[in-house]
Parts: C-alpha cells; sequence; structure tokens
C-alpha cells in the first residue's frame, strides 16, 4: 500500500470512531450488528473467498463461541471477555473434528455437509444437549464484560469494542492474504491440480483456512454473547448462516473492502428501509441469482496481485 | 411388534415422498451436476398450489374424492414443471457455461427467492387442509390397523417411481437424458439437443417434487412456507445416500432413510428425529460417498 492510501485509511477510520458522539443509541446498535457480522463474514471470506470452501453452516461455530463463552461465564463466573480465546479454541476444535474428513469432497457435497452440521447443532441446543444448553430458551444472566475495570453497558461502548475487534481482524486478516498461507490459498481455490503440482498440501491448507475461519467466528459468538447477555438457538439458525454467506459473495469473496461494504449494505440497508423488512430476504435471493449471472465477481472483487518486478528485472541484466 | 410395524408403514410412506422428492435432485444433478436448491421450494409450492385449486375450485365435490383428487395431483404436476422451466431458464441457463459453483450459489438464491415469494403470498402461519377429502378408514392387516391414506401414499409413490424408471428406460427421451447424464459433449456430438434433455429434466423433477408437496399436504394436513427446507435437505440426503444422480438409487435412498428416520424417531429419541437424517448424511459421505449404487463424488486429483 502507497503511505497515501495508509495516511487515508487511518484517517477514515478515526472519524469512523467520532461517529458515535452523533448518533442516536437506535443507529449505533445498527452499526453495531453491522461489525458483528463483518468480522463474521470477515471469517467466512477465509473458507469462501480465499480457500473456495462453500461453508454453509458457520452459524454453528459462531454457536459454539456464543455458547462457550455463556455456559464458563454463568456457571463459573469467568469474565466473558477472557473466555475469547478459549471460545475460538472450541469453535476451531469443532470445525477440525467435522472438517477433516471431509475437507476432500466436492464444493457442492461440502456445501451441503456444512448445512446438515449446522442443523445438528441447532438440534442439539434446542434439546438441550448435556443439559447444559438451556434448551430452547437459551442461556441468560450473561454477566456484562469489563475492561480494565470499566464495565460495558450501553451501545456505545460496545461500539468501541466490535469496532476496534473489526480493526484488529482487518489487519490481520490482511497479514494473511498477502502471507505465503494466503498465496497458496489462492492457489489451490484458482487450480487445485496446478497448486498440488507445485507442492502445496492442499488438504492442509483448505483446512487450515477452515479451522481459523471458525475459530475467528468462535471468537465473535463471545462478543455477541457478551453484547446480548441473553443466547438461544434461534439467533444461530441456518438464515444466519445464508446472510454471511449472501454477505460475502455479494461484497465480492476473497475482498476485505468488499465483504465491508456487503455488510454495511445487507445489514444496513434494511435498517433504512423498515418497510420493507419482509422482503429483505427476497431481495437477497433475487439479488444473488442477478449477481451471479451478471457480476460474479461480486460489487468490490479483489484486485488482481500487483508484483513489483523492477529489481527482479534489474538483478537479470547486472548478471 | 404392532409398532415395528407401524412405524415400518409410516417410514415406507415418508420415505416415498423423499424419494419422489430425491427423484427430482438426482435427475438435475446428474444431467448439470448441480444441487438445484430451489427443489425444496417447488415441492412447496406443489403443496400451496394444490391447496389453492382445491379451495377455489372444490374439484372434489364435482368429481368424488378419487377422480377430483387425481385431477388436482395432475393440475398441480402441471403448474409446477411449467415453474421448474422457467427457473431453469432465468437463473440457470445464463450460467451454463460459468463455474459449477456459480450456479450453486444462483440455485441459492432462486431458493431463498421462491420460499419468500411464497411467504409473501400465502402468509408465514401454518395453511390447514381440508380434512374431508381422502377415506378416514384403515384397513385391518393381519392383527395392524394401518390408515387408508398412508397406503394410498405410499402406492402413488411407487406408481410414480415406476412410471419415471419405464420413462427413462423405454423412450427415446429418457435416454437422451441417459446419455446426456453420462457426457454431455459425447451426447450432442451424437445429435442430441441437450436443452432440450435440460428442459426435460426441469419438467419431469419439479412435477415430481410439487406432486410431493400435495401429498405431504394431504397426508399431514397442515403445510409451512419453511417446510421444504427440511423436506429438501432430507430428500437430498436419500440421493445421496442412494447414490446421487443415479435414479433407482433415489428411490432405494429415499424408502431407507423414511425407515431410519421413523425408527429414528421411535426407539431412539423423537426430539432428535431431525438430527438422524442429516447423522446419516455426514456419516454416507465420509465411509461411501458414492452412496450406495452411485458414482465417485472425491475431487480427482
Amino acid at each position: 500500500m502507497s503511505k497515501e492510501k495508509i495516511i487515508l485509511t487511518l484517517a477514515l477510520t478515526s472519524l469512523f470512531f467520532f461517529l458515535p458522539l452523533f448518533l442516536n443509541t437506535y443507529w449505533v446498535d445498527v452499526l453495531n450488528s453491522i461489525g458483528i457480522y463483518a468480522i463474521l463474514a470477515l471469517s467466512l471470506n477465509l473458507i469462501v473467498g480465499h480457500a473456495g470452501l462453500f461453508n454453509l453452516g458457520h452459524a454453528a461455530f459462531y454457536a459454539m463461541g456464543a455458547y462457550t463463552a455463556a455456559i464458563l461465564n454463568t456457571h463459573f463466573h469467568i469474565p466473558v471477555l477472557w473466555l475469547i480465546p478459549l471460545c475460538g479454541l472450541t469453535s476451531g476444535l469443532f470445525a477440525l473434528i467435522i472438517a477433516r474428513p471431509i475437507i476432500h469432497l466436492r464444493g457442492d457435497y461440502l456445501c451441503i455437509v456444512t448445512i446438515g452440521v449446522g442443523e445438528i447443532v441447532r438440534i442439539a441446543l434446542i434439546n438441550n444437549v448435556f443439559g447444559i444448553t438451556g434448551g430452547a430458551n437459551g442461556i441468560f444472566g450473561i454477566a456484562r464484560p469489563s475492561v480494565f475495570g470499566f464495565v460495558l453497558r450501553t451501545p456505545h461502548h460496545f461500539f468501541y469494542l466490535i469496532w476496534i475487534f473489526v480493526c484488529v481482524t482487518i489487519y490481520l486478516f490482511h497479514l494473511l492474504e498477502y502471507s505465503r498461507c494466503g498465496r497458496a490459498l489462492n492457489y489451490l481455490r484458482e487450480d487445485e491440480v496446478a497448486a498440488e503440482g507445485n507442492g502445496i498440501n492442499t488438504a492442509h491448507y483448505k483446512l487450515a483456512a477452515f479451522v481459523v475461519g471458525a475459530a475467528w467466528a468462535g471468537m465473535v459468538g463471545n462478543i455477541y454473547a457478551a453484547k446480548m447477555t441473553i443466547i438461544s438457538p434461534e439467533s444461530f439458525s441456518f438464515w444466519e448462516s445464508v446472510l454471511m454467506f449472501a454477505i460475502v459473495i455479494l461484497g465480492g469473496a476473497g475482498s476485505i473492502p468488499g465483504v465491508l461494504l456487503g455488510s454495511f449494505l445487507i445489514v444496513g440497508l434494511p435498517e433504512a428501509f423498515r418497510e420493507f423488512a419482509n422482503a429483505r430476504m427476497l431481495i437477497f435471493g433475487a439479488a444473488m441469482v442477478v449477481m451471479m449471472i451478471f457480476r460474479t465477481q461480486g460489487l468490490l472483487p479483489p484486485h488482481p496481485r500487483m508484483y513489483d518486478l523492477s529489481g527482479a528485472v534489474e538483478g537479470e541484466g547486472r548478471g | 411388534m404392532e409398532q415395528f410395524f407401524q412405524q415400518l408403514t409410516n417410514g415406507l410412506a415418508v420415505g416415498g415422498i423423499y424419494a419422489l422428492i430425491a427423484l427430482g435432485y438426482t435427475m438435475v444433478y446428474g444431467v448439470l451436476k448441480l444441487i438445484n436448491f430451489a427443489h425444496a421450494d417447488l415441492f412447496t409450492l406443489g403443496a400451496y398450489l394444490g391447496l389453492t385449486l382445491l379451495t377455489s375450485m372444490a374439484l372434489t365435490n364435482h368429481l368424488g374424492p378419487l377422480w377430483g383428487t387425481l385431477l388436482l395431483a395432475l393440475m398441480v404436476m402441471g403448474l409446477i414443471a411449467l415453474v421448474g422451466a422457467l427457473l431453469d431458464r432465468v437463473a440457470y441457463r445464463p450460467l451454463r457455461a460459468s463455474p459449477r459453483l456459480s450456479a450453486v450459489v444462483s440455485a441459492l438464491g432462486a431458493s431463498i427467492f421462491l420460499q419468500n415469494t411464497i411467504m409473501l403470498v400465502y402468509g408465514a402461519r401454518f395453511q390447514v387442509y381440508p380434512q374431508n377429502i381422502l377415506p378416514k378408514a384403515a384397513i385391518e392387516l393381519g392383527g395392524l390397523s394401518i390408515p387408508v391414506v398412508r397406503l394410498m401414499v405410499l402406492a402413488t409413490s411407487v406408481i410414480m417411481m415406476a412410471a419415471l424408471y419405464l420413462f427413462i428406460q423405454k423412450t427415446k427421451i429418457g435416454t437422451a437424458i441417459r446419455a446426456a447424464a453420462i457426457d454431455q459433449g459425447a451426447a450432442r456430438l451424437m445429435g442430441i439437443d441437450v436443452n432440450r434433455v435440460i428442459l426435460m429434466v426441469f419438467l419431469v423433477g419439479p412435477s415430481l417434487g410439487g406432486l410431493a408437496g400435495l401429498m405431504v399436504g394431504l397426508y399431514y394436513g397442515q403445510i409451512n412456507f419453511t417446510m421444504g427446507w427440511n423436506y429438501g435437505l432430507k430428500a437430498f440426503t436419500a440421493a445421496i445416500l442412494g447414490g446421487i444422480g443415479n435414479i433407482p438409487g433415489a428411490m432405494v435412498g429415499g424408502l431407507l432413510l423414511g425407515i431410519i428416520e421413523a425408527m429414528g424417531a421411535a426407539y431412539l429419541s423423537m426430539a432428535w428425529k431431525d438430527a438422524i437424517a442429516f447423522c446419516v448424511l455426514i456419516m454416507i459421505l465420509i465411509v461411501r460417498p458414492t452412496g450406495l449404487l452411485g458414482e465417485r463424488v472425491a475431487e480427482k486429483v
């Protein structure tokens, strides 16, 4: 990134963080949901956009994180934000266990299996599995989180928690995208046979992307549980997975700005047009079809990778 | 023992419905290698159209229960076949040359669109089928009393499966469908109009799905706009269980899944009934991804 671009990004970001001072509670809460979906979609983007694995059960990992946080917080009174790494770990482990045997399946089969896993998790939560998930009512009474002794209560407080997490996520995923691992993922998404021919262990990288994406969703689950103080299985239905998937596909699979734009459009826009709330999913559905026909790559597709070859060419001339 | 046989017949009836829906998935998958997510919503649409036609035209009053229901079934099948063909034309045909996963996303979008259209038109609440159409009687069979409706559902699905099997095996267009499923390019070189084959698949598959929807309405008495999602996923499981792309496989898979589910609900746990099918799905994909009678599905690398 050029210097001007970095300065511009930092300036816009800091402006964004002053926004809650001018907005009422309702709109700050909308921004909070946008933030939560943005992180979820960014984590799903790693799986769908970079590795090219179709995951329509992302809500299951989100739920794992949220329930881990809720159960440990209500039973053992561990401060909820301390549980973030543990939530990531449980979701990641769960993803590893279920994805390991099926990762080699053809894309559309994987898609069906992830739907199945999402449903199994939801049914398990409703049926109060092991007697700890509270059944259809869910878990309530999760303690308010506190940061250095400051208790987060209002949407304005959570705005900072969530959007700082969004910024950290963007930064880390940006680094990941331009790392060796990110290049390997893109390669195997474009041409699996060629990638394997060049010595990339495709199953290993696919699994890594799946697990990291799932673990990240688990951490968001923690934040969600902390924000709501009540969680129930209906918050983790198949439609949540579809919503995240739609954000990634419509925004631009594999592109961080695209996914952010997608979250603002898909989560934010319906709030601005509340009278059409019933038709929201109808419009998504139609948009997905139209998008696939006319603009498969999404609204803001990733830029082709650019490499500065001037140094290499010079080196060749000298040699 | 009586409970066992009751569950067995019940499982067979539900399995017959799964099999009819699964046929639609497997035919489309066989020719296009596409999971037609919207198929489940065509099934729901069949149930709703059946209800509308039933209440608005009062066919069963004019023609008697048997002929009335038969005509109703034909009308529903015809209408859903048209919707299926339209769906292909709008959502899938422009994507024939695109990567396969784009078509999957389009199918998912079409499914969401159809489901929400049904919700906006008919409302989100459960709709109830009139209960006086089919006979309430039960047949005594060796100490078992089996409702006639259950037998009718099973008989209808078996007849439709047999008809489809003959259609695929014996007619010219059926042969063309099989050829296109094996190798589209080669089929085209042999002078088969592949677009016509695909159109045929999108007429026949959805019409069977629509019929299944009508049968669910008549058998269970109430329908909801989201029911296609559950039935669709289970029917897809049935298709994978039998081996996707394989027509007899879908029939076997459907009946088998119906029985597994009924037995699981009776002897394991009612609350986990819906999860059983998904567990079967995952087990099958881990242990034998080709299904019982199917082709290879692991990515060839």
